[in-house]
């Protein structure tokens, strides 16, 4: 048995140690035309690559960056008050770990190498600020904490009860981090005016996600409803809206609205932000929507239908939960098309992590420090977007059976 | 036309009754003039070549298609668009499909406790139960916790039937249950269906099963080009049917 098992092995799975030259002979240099094409590319990642090393260690003055991290990351906000920006981001990294872990399950590995990657970016912060070590030791902590308390309920069949009040903790831990930034009610105020850099960059992005899904949502379903007025607005709606280009939408958002508005509507220029990304990209995510919704066979429908389900139920217990996980992957890649897209608002006069490069880079000290100052904001960018990015792919696998 | 009913007692009150039914796909008829009356726990079988109005009908029978003349009593209450009544004459008709049609993305027994749930207000330890209940009756207790595409064909019609049975239907229509399956799981499909036949649920079914209709049918209608062209018993329309329309259709499909 066993050697015939051994035998079966060998066959089907040849164990090839190739040596290196021969693998690279085989696929690099096996005409004179690869080999050409070789050489011309190893010439250039050597040329760029080597240019770009000696620009970043020898010619680039990272005193830009390093003396306005602060600027980078949260703008203007006053000192005094940044341990509420702590507390709140402390606030939702834990409820994001307890429910990414009550939900989908944290694997002990990924949760330690989440955690430890935080402790990381603490000890390194050790070397400007102790504060900051401090805090971003202590969200390290309480991703870990309460990443485990979540994979524990979800193994508790007592948790399937708690898991539909899930939404209003979210609704309650966005009130009280909103109110940690703004202040009132016993805090200082802190106008938006100073939400700046980074800050203002997540808190937009995360809001205009937020609200943009359940309108794509709304409007995909609109789009495909019998009923033609429903149908006309919302096609309407997104055909109009498909047709303008961001900027133009978010220069209406910021100058024309307050004319339109009665003088005494006084929208904050960040609520007018918001609703800009968040009508243009809902537009976008209507289209997403409707590509899953029209991929499902119509059996599905007619199933639920027959079973004596309403439109809602089939709605949100068949077809939506179906259409949706079809187009993970769709829809991921259009947040993270909305998280760069915020950078339009540095043009309307916001000053999020764009606007404050841009800032920066005109501050007399460091005046034509441009590439150190992007490049370190683009850094940034691509943190974030490979975030996404990468709890995207483990939703879909999660997800899938 | 009423030679098949002739034998049946006529004090019942039919359960389904058709009257008059035209259906139109734009220019084309799909159904003409249909007259159909259905007593409590008979079972009818429709027969007919492809194309004939027969899956038409079936669906009709509970809105899935929209006719547009005549008139549909479901167990006295008239079949309309009126999306109320429509849920709840489907509570009380339950479908089974050619493709099965089972939710992917829920379980087994997600997939028959959903209704009872949501449309009937059952509570989940008492829709659980009847579920287990049924899956035992359908003889695949033991795949409760898996999903559909883990299954085999017929095991998936199997759990449809379960699903459709868990709303306690009064009529059970069944629409090609077995022309999608590998022939070697036709059988185990045919054997819930005899059993629910014999528990006295009435049933109209679409299929080509000449056998089980033979053997399970109180009465077998035959459709072409939309119009029920003879019905009868089983051993009448098998052995000596009356339409030479009738006889050409069981020539092909006996051959």
């Amino acid at each position: 048995m066993q050697s015939l098992q051994q035998k079966l092995k060998d066959t089907l799975l040849p164990e090839r140690v190739q040596p290196a030259w021969i693998w690279l002979r085989q696929n690099l240099f096996n005409s004179w035309f690869n080999t050409l094409l070789t050489l011309i590319c190893l010439w250039a990642i050597t040329v760029g690559g080597f240019g770009l090393v000696r620009w970043v260690f020898t010619q680039a003055q990272w005193e830009v960056v390093t003396a306005n991290l602060r600027l980078i990351f949260v703008g203007r906000y006053p000192v005094a008050q940044l341990w509420r920006l702590w507390l709140a981001a402390l606030l939702v990294a834990g409820v994001l770990s307890f429910s990414w872990g009550a939900l989908q399950g944290w694997t002990r590995k990924v949760l330690l190498r989440v955690g430890c990657a935080g402790l990381g970016v603490g000890v390194a912060l050790m070397f400007v600020d102790w504060m900051s070590a401090l805090w971003c030791g202590a969200i390290a902590l309480l991703i870990m904490g309460a990443g485990s308390a979540g994979a524990w309920c979800q193994r508790k069949p007592l948790w399937q009860s708690f898991k539909s009040w899930l939404p209003l903790l979210w609704l309650i831990t966005f009130l009280v981090a909103l109110w940690l930034m703004n202040g009132g009610f016993g805090l200082t105020t802190v106008s938006t005016k100073v939400w700046n850099g980074l800050l203002l960059t997540v808190f937009v992005a995360v809001l205009s996600i937020v609200l943009s899904f359940p309108l794509g949502v709304l409007l995909a379903i609109g789009r495909q409803s019998p009923l033609p007025i429903v149908r006309g607005v919302s096609i309407a709606y997104i055909e109009l809206i498909r047709g303008l280009p961001l900027i133009g939408i978010l220069f209406v958002a910021q100058v024309m609205l307050p004319l339109l508005l009665p003088p005494q509507a006084n929208m904050d220029q960040l609520v007018r932000a918001i609703a800009g990304l968040t009508a243009f990209s809902a537009a976008y995510l209507a289209e997403t929507v409707r590509g899953g919704l029209q991929s499902l066979p119509k059996g599905q429908w007619e199933a639920s239908k027959a079973l004596g389900l309403s439109t809602p139920m089939t709605l949100g217990f068949i077809v939506l939960p179906q259409a949706l996980r079809a187009v993970v992957p769709a829809i991921v890649g259009q947040f993270i098309g909305l998280f760069k897209d915020t950078a339009l608002l540095s043009i309307v006069g916001l000053v999020e992590l764009t606007g404050i490069a841009r800032s920066i880079a005109a501050q007399p000290d460091y005046l034509g420090r441009y590439a150190e100052v992007y490049l370190a904001i683009g850094i940034i960018y691509w943190l974030f977007c490979y975030g996404m990015s990468v709890a995207s792919r483990r939703l879909e696998h999660s997800s899938g059976h | 036309m009423t030679d098949g009913l002739v034998a049946l007692p006529i004090s019942v009150q039919p359960i389904i009754s058709v009257r008059g039914l035209q259906k139109w796909y734009g220019s084309f008829q799909a159904l003409k003039d249909i007259d159909l009356e259905v007593k409590t726990q008979e079972v009818v079988v429709l027969m007919g070549p492809s194309g004939s109005g027969k899956s038409t009908l079936i669906r009709t029978l509970n809105g899935l298609e929209t006719h547009q003349q005549g008139q549909i009593l479901i167990d006295g209450v008239e079949l309309t668009q009126n999306p109320r009544q429509l849920e709840s004459i489907r509570r009380e008709v339950g479908m089974v499909f050619q493709q099965f049609n089972l939710f992917p993305h829920l379980t087994v027994l997600q997939n028959i406790t959903l209704a009872p749930i949501w449309v009937k207000r059952m509570s989940h330890p008492q829709a659980k139960e009847t579920a287990m209940q049924l899956l035992e009756r359908v003889g695949i207790l033991e795949q409760a916790h898996k999903y559909p595409g883990q299954l085999s064909g017929g095991q998936q019609q199997r759990v449809a039937i379960a699903r459709a049975l868990a709303m306690q239907p009064k009529i059970m229509l069944f629409d090609e249950p077995t022309s999608a399956l590998d022939p070697e799981m036709i059988k185990e499909v045919l054997d819930v269906m005899r059993s629910l036949a014999e528990s006295g649920m009435t049933m109209a079914i679409v299929t080509h099963e000449v056998g089980f209709a033979r053997e399970v049918a109180d009465r077998v209608l035959l459709m072409d080009r939309g119009q029920i062209v003879e019905q009868a018993t089983p051993e009448e329309f098998f052995l000596n049917p009356q339409q030479e329309r009738s006889r050409q259709f069981l020539s092909q499909i006996l051959a």
